[in-house]
């Protein structure tokens, strides 16, 4: 692919976004998609849009997935209804369905599904987070998604690349949020607007794959299409854990649009305080400020690695804040009980949710009311997204932890 | 073809939550969206948009890929949104329900003034100014010619 690319002119290298789609920045291409899937949020527009079509046949429904994870469980009589059409919709169709309590699309989707090279679309915007793979992932809206299943493909404008380079590993109380937070905070809200992202760099290669996912998922934060680093020895390492054998993708370089770089050891924990994601500072700038609600989990950090160090932290301990932690999904959950993380988090006096979105997008589980303010590790803190009326801030799980233990926002020590 | 609108001026960054609350979402019921469009920017929005054209700041669309938002802007009456730039997933999403969307740089207008726009031939004009405005791709144009993507499948099948 890459040397069909010089022949064909482009002068210089392709970026892995124009590999795996075949074509250069710019042009315009069909591809058939391997994965496509929406939520039950998503999920109800699109079977609407699907009938509106004249509910066709799909071609490859083994490709096509409803993962039920926005209000899971459903939360008023509507939801529940509107969740048993979408259950019978898949059915019907024969794709892939996840129940409530499995877990979060982007999540479920990273747990051996998604392989390096994949063309994945999702009605969702944080589909982007399956980048860490390898793959090129977008989110689409529900009209788009029904006419995926119903046809198998779609069309993409190829996206020229912006290179983070992260130099060093992060040291210190410092992790993959808190450099997420950063390279949101450089960019800017539409600094990648229709561009894709490619982490690449020492700091990107000493990453775990769970890491990986928490900087590739935050990507549309800054408009971008897609986040994506190349798979390499850490990457077929966790997906072999899953039974999947891939190949590594080896970065050459290509011609970027744009090059940030991102020294780690230089990163402290980072806060993003209300109401635009880029504008983090060091968390200490607003130590103390009190807190009514702590949220861990979401589609950003709700894996294990971020329990387990949450967990850590609070360890036979308790917590001042009420907080809320929400496994991504149910293997996840699973792996807390098997550990023990689990009795640390619950001992330390937190709820556990159901694994699923929680209270990110302000639906159920964790509302907040007018004047309240929280901390979430979740990707956004757009006004009133998760109540009417309340403030909160974006940090890590090590964030999150030092402050539900203090009740208020405070600098996580450096384990 | 030329349309025309009158402004509603909006600042930048506007996000989807802004456009419609996640709280509004669990329903088929189109007009409940377009009741509550922008409700936690201006809850008295919504009744001002049957005939406007939103003139917005850039990156308009931003956040998730809720197709609920381009749906509510044009059950409320919207006729098009300009900005010098629209988030991605909301960009497709209007065209794909049948709400035009254009891409320009420089344009500067007050609220109610009258606006005139045509998509063949690529411009916008207001207070008697011509600006061009960047065209959709051949595709796009296609998808919103036919009055969106399910509209554009059903002339196929």
């Amino acid at each position: 692919m890459r040397s069909s690319h010089r022949q064909r002119g482009l002068g210089r290298l392709p970026t892995l976004a124009e590999t795996i789609l075949g074509g250069a920045a710019g042009s315009y291409v069909d591809r058939e998609v391997d994965h496509a899937f929406a939520h039950d949020g998503t999920g109800v527009l699109a079977r609407e849009a699907w009938r509106e079509m004249g509910e066709p046949p799909l071609p490859a429904p083994e490709r096509c997935s409803i993962l039920f994870d926005h209000i899971a469980p459903a939360n008023t009589g509507t939801t529940a209804t509107l969740q048993a059409e979408l259950r019978a919709f898949s059915r019907t169709c024969g794709m892939h369905f996840s129940e409530i309590g499995e877990g979060i699309c982007h999540q479920l989707m990273s747990e051996g599904r998604v392989l390096p090279g994949d063309v994945v679309v999702g009605a969702d915007s944080h589909t982007c987070t399956m980048g860490a793979f390898g793959a090129f992932a977008t989110g689409v809206g529900a009209t788009e998604m029904a006419a995926i299943w119903s046809s198998g493909s779609t069309w993409f404008k190829v996206p020229e690349t912006i290179g983070i380079v992260l130099d060093g590993r992060c040291t210190g109380a410092a992790e993959a949020k808190d450099c997420a937070l950063e390279y949101v905070r450089r960019l800017g809200m539409d600094g990648a607007t229709y561009r894709a992202l490619e982490f690449i760099g020492e700091g990107t290669s000493a990453l775990s794959m769970d890491s990986r996912l928490t900087l590739a998922n935050m990507a549309v934060e800054t408009g971008a299409k897609a986040g994506m680093m190349y798979a390499d020895a850490t990457t077929r390492a966790y997906l072999a854990a899953y039974g999947r054998d891939i190949a590594v993708q080896r970065p050459e370089n290509p011609g970027y649009v744009q090059e940030l770089t991102i020294d780690c050891t230089d990163l402290v924990p980072l806060i993003t305080p209300p109401h635009r994601v880029d504008r983090a500072v060091p968390v200490e700038r607003y130590e103390s400020t009190p807190l009514d609600q702590v949220f861990v989990g979401t589609c950003t950090n709700g894996r294990f690695e971020d329990l387990l160090r949450f967990g850590r932290i609070v360890k036979d301990k308790r917590v001042k804040a009420r907080t809320i932690v929400v496994p991504a999904s149910r293997p996840v959950l699973e792996r807390c009980i098997e550990t023990g993380v689990l009795s640390w988090i619950v001992g330390a006096g937190c709820s556990v949710g159901v694994p699923g979105c929680g209270p990110c997008l302000g639906a159920h589980m964790g509302v907040l009311g007018e004047g309240e303010t929280a901390l979430s590790t979740a990707n956004r803190n757009f006004k009133n997204r998760m109540g009417v009326g309340a403030e909160y801030y974006l940090a890590s799980p090590a964030t999150a932890a030092a402050s539900a233990l203090a009740g208020a926002i405070a600098v996580p020590e450096v384990p | 073809m030329i349309e025309k609108g009158r402004a509603v001026c909006l600042g930048a960054d506007i996000d989807t939550d802004c456009i419609i609350a996640g709280r509004y979402l669990r329903t088929r019921d189109r007009s409940v969206w377009a009741s509550h469009v922008f409700e936690d920017l201006d809850p008295a929005l919504a009744s001002r948009l049957a005939g406007a054209v939103i003139v917005a700041g850039k990156n308009f669309g931003c956040g998730s890929s809720r197709e609920q938002a381009p749906v509510a802007l044009k059950e409320a009456g919207v006729v098009a949104v300009v900005a010098p730039s629209f988030a991605r997933i909301f960009f497709r999403n209007a065209i794909n329900v049948g709400l035009p969307v254009i891409e320009a740089d420089g344009v500067s207008c007050a609220d109610g003034e009258a606006i005139a726009f045509s998509l063949d031939e690529h411009w916008i004009e207001v207070g008697g100014r011509r600006i061009p405005v960047h065209p959709l791709s051949p595709r796009m144009q296609e998808i919103l010619a036919a009055g969106g993507l399910v509209a554009l499948w059903r002339q196929r099948q």
